[in-house]
């Protein structure tokens, strides 16, 4: 590349998200047309990490003026080359929308969903191109390794980490700092160091991020923790699922290794230290941290009891300290900037920031980050962009399907380890589904219950086999045979799996079940009692029926309807048999006349 | 595939595994991946026989691992395989109907394969994508904000690009 004088930036959003919906095809056009009129030297295209507006996707960013620029097509770069770049002309159509469909030709800091976010851990998150160290250092990259590996001892670095209040983000919220001096207590001819991204939390894509947008945090993050508890070696555990994390972790192990930030005397001090990569194989439990280490020796990934922890007893017998993905994320900034700055936000015992994920009914999915013990209502509301097409929003389930959920009388709660934990959720990796009133929280529960017993390793029996009890009865209620021993019998099951299983998937596996029921009992009761699903959500329990008033006898329904349940002449009213019907709701969906409706019973 | 060859390739790709590994006894999982990346999607018996030699361990304990993980496959899968998320925020921002519409235009069932050996069918939970849901990753590619027209465009143009 030449040295010529760089006018504007095209950074274009090469997050996972952005890539699935067609952000490849978007850059490629706009580097072609910047070369065909010639702009190719004084305009750069950068490719960088998830921006955290994914439901928007594919996004751009044009500085110097800080443009946004969302839902992006080749035609779309082509216009915005032309107009924008050659005549310095932002083009309206593809500019940022707020929530009520205005038009913002502000920069992306002004925007209400960006403006509220303190980003430590997805700091450089749509700022540098992951694939080049060089920006990551220009970002203040490696600067804390180098500090701590110049000025502090193993314990300082400790101190330091455990006065900032920093608790692992991977679900349990230990103290990270506590976790370190465990470790670096355990005399041991070796110790190790893993980072957890098996992130298999339904909802959650933040390690996603992270790990694609700013593999090299995760690195330094992990140097700095290996040289205070003293390993030599580290792990990445990373789902299979996750190529392009993999594919840009690689390329960032590679060029530190380079740059003398990994491996053999590290900027020429006696401490050594090097990581590898591990891919897991679809199997949810790994992301226990014993299962995970069964997994990385090359066993079945199955937990075992505990203790010995990891901090006594690792990996191959090791004293070995395993962290999340955003935890170590965090764990630069705190160096550079210290652990008073990072305590200074937050709440009493939750301090920092959290990343969570929003996803569900909620306008601005994708991720933000927050300090700790901002308001539910905020990160909806004013963050997330509220609910779409004026529904109501009905809960919020958090902590998937370890969690529970947060019914719409608590939104006023604020985020943080303890005020979920006291509402009978948690805040497990971040991820928060928004549910509205077309919801089923019956469903929503039988829903995780399938995933836990899609996913239990089959070590308990209680898990095992009980959440397969319990998701029978959940399926019996939800087709209206459900009795009030149902209930009962599902309380009792709740309570022995969780108090029976070895390790936290089987522990937590009912909470999502003892959760709705705690908040929406009342649905259960409609389900057993009335056979009345409330939200019409449960197909035993709905009937799709046609309202003579309305109906034309445009025949529409009945041409759709796959197994001929609509029967009436053209212009006359149609009937549905509810016998036939299979309530695929076909045909509510193309009647333009709003004559067809779900009602339950 | 005759034996003498996949012993030849297995002995391979061991040793490169083995060669990249900084610490020794965990290049077991690596090493199916490679495997099955490289016979297509599954692992064949004769693979799994040479693995077990070549690393002086059981048969029954490599298929102890193997089948532990969902994600390894004995069975011989199509050469695009795909995985469609069925976890909550795909569910409930019309997922149902993505894979219904994905069993309808592959004429298949989840866990099988097309005739003409094409597509295998997985389901999977959530893959980080939610952002852009509903979601399915096809081999490594991810495709995001899926409805049952665009997974019926998706798939003609694979089978199309077959055809050629
Ligand atoms: C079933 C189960 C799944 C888990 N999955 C993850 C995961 O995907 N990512 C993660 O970081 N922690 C996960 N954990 C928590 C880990 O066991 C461990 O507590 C965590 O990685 C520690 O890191 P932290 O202290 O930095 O949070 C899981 C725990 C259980 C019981
Ligand atoms: S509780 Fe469930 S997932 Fe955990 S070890 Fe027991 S069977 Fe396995
Ligand atoms: S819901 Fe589906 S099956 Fe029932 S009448 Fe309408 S189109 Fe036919
Ligand atoms: S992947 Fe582009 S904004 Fe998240
Ligand atoms: S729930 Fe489908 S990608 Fe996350």
């Amino acid at each position: 590349m030449s040295v010529a004088v760089v006018a504007s930036t095209v950074l274009i959003c090469a997050g996972g998200a952005c890539i699935s919906a067609g952000e490849k095809s978007v850059k490629q056009v706009f580097e072609e047309k910047l070369r065909e009129f010639a702009l190719d030297s004084v305009v750069q295209v950068v490719e960088t990490g998830c921006m955290g507006a994914c439901n928007l996707g594919p996004l751009a960013v044009i500085y110097p003026e800080g443009i946004f620029y969302q839902k992006l097509t080749p035609q779309a770069a082509e216009e915005i080359v032309v107009e924008h770049l050659l005549k310095g002309r932002p083009v309206e159509k593809y500019l940022y929308k707020g929530p009520a469909g205005e038009i913002k030709a502000k920069s992306q800091e002004e925007l209400p969903f960006f403006k509220r976010q303190v980003k430590i851990a997805t700091r450089n998150l749509g700022v540098i191109d992951p694939t080049d160290i060089d920006e990551y250092i220009g970002r203040d990259g490696y600067f804390a390794l180098m500090k701590v590996l110049k000025e502090m001892t193993p314990e300082e670095v400790i101190a330091e980490i455990k006065s900032s209040g920093l608790r692992g983000r991977g679900g349990a919220g230990f103290p990270t700092g506590l976790k370190w001096e465990l470790c670096r207590k355990n005399e041991a001819d070796q110790k190790f160091i893993i980072c957890n991204a098996d992130e298999g939390d339904p909802g959650a894509f933040m390690d996603r991020s992270i790990l694609e947008g700013d593999p090299h945090s995760v690195l330094e993050g992990m140097a700095i923790g290996a040289y205070a508890i003293g390993a030599s070696r580290g792990f990445i555990y990373v789902r299979a699922e996750y190529p392009l994390a993999i594919e840009r972790l690689n390329i960032a192990i590679e060029q530190a290794r380079e740059y003398g930030f990994l491996g053999e005397n590290i900027l020429g001090t006696d401490f050594s230290f090097d990581i590898e990569i591990r891919i897991g194989a679809g199997a949810f439990v790994c992301g226990e941290e014993t299962a995970l280490m069964a997994s990385i020796e090359g066993e079945r990934g199955q937990p075992r009891v505990k203790p010995p922890y990891p901090v006594q007893s690792g990996l191959w017998g090791k004293p070995t300290v395993i962290n999340n993905v955003e935890t170590l994320a965090n764990v630069p900034p705190i160096i550079l900037k210290g652990a008073q700055w990072f305590a200074s936000i937050g709440t009493e015992t939750s301090k920092g920031t959290k990343v969570f994920a929003l996803a569900g009914k909620i306008r601005n999915t994708g991720l933000v980050e927050v300090p700790m013990g901002i308001t539910l209502r905020e990160l909806i509301y004013e963050i997330g962009g509220g609910i779409p097409s004026g529904k109501k929003l009905k809960a919020v389930q958090t902590g998937g399907p370890s969690g529970g959920c947060i019914p719409a009388e608590h939104l006023d709660v604020r985020v943080d380890y303890e005020s979920l934990k006291e509402l009978g959720t948690i805040m497990g990796s971040g991820g928060m589904v928004v549910m509205d009133e077309d919801d089923c929280m019956v469903d929503v529960a039988k829903f995780f219950l399938g995933f836990t017993v899609e996913e239990s390793c089959g070590k308990c029996t209680p898990c095992r086999e009980g959440t397969k009890v319990m998701l029978d009865l959940l399926e019996k209620i939800t087709s209206g045979e459900g009795t009030h021993e149902d209930l009962e019998k599902l309380k009792e099951l709740a309570q022995f799996i969780s108090e029976a299983s070895l390790c936290g998937l089987g522990q937590t596996a009912p909470n999502p079940v003892l959760s709705t029921m705690r908040y929406f009992w009342d649905e259960y009761i409609a389900h057993v009692e009335e056979k009345r699903c409330p939200a019409k959500r449960c197909k035993a329990l709905i009937r799709y029926v046609i309202d003579p008033q309305k109906c034309v006898g445009c025949t529409a329904c009945a041409r759709v309807c796959p197994v001929a349940a609509i029967t009436g002449e053209i212009r006359k009213p149609h009937e549905i048999d509810p016998e036939i019907c299979t309530r695929c709701g076909s045909c509510m969906e193309v009647c333009r006349f709003d004559a067809i409706s779900k009602v339950s019973p | 595939m005759d034996v003498a060859q996949i012993e030849k390739t297995v002995k391979e790709i061991y040793e490169q595994v083995k060669s990249e590994s900084l610490e020794e006894g965990d290049v077991l999982i690596n090493t199916l991946h490679r495997i099955q990346d490289h016979f297509g999607n599954f692992i064949p018996p004769e693979a799994a026989e040479t693995l077990a030699e070549l690393m002086d361990l059981p048969l029954s304990k490599i298929y102890e691992v193997l089948t532990f993980y969902t994600m390894f496959s004995t069975r011989p899968r199509g050469k695009y395989v795909i995985r469609v998320c069925e976890s909550t925020p795909c569910h409930v921002t019309g997922g149902k109907a993505v894979v219904e519409a994905l069993k309808e235009t592959l004429g298949i069932d989840f866990n099988q394969t097309t005739e003409d050996g094409l597509f295998t069918l997985e389901f999977s939970s959530c893959l980080g994508l939610c952002g852009v849901a509903p979601v399915m990753m096809i081999n490594d590619m991810a495709y995001g904000n899926l409805t049952p027209e665009r997974v019926k465009a998706i798939i003609e143009e694979l089978r199309g690009g077959e055809a050629e």
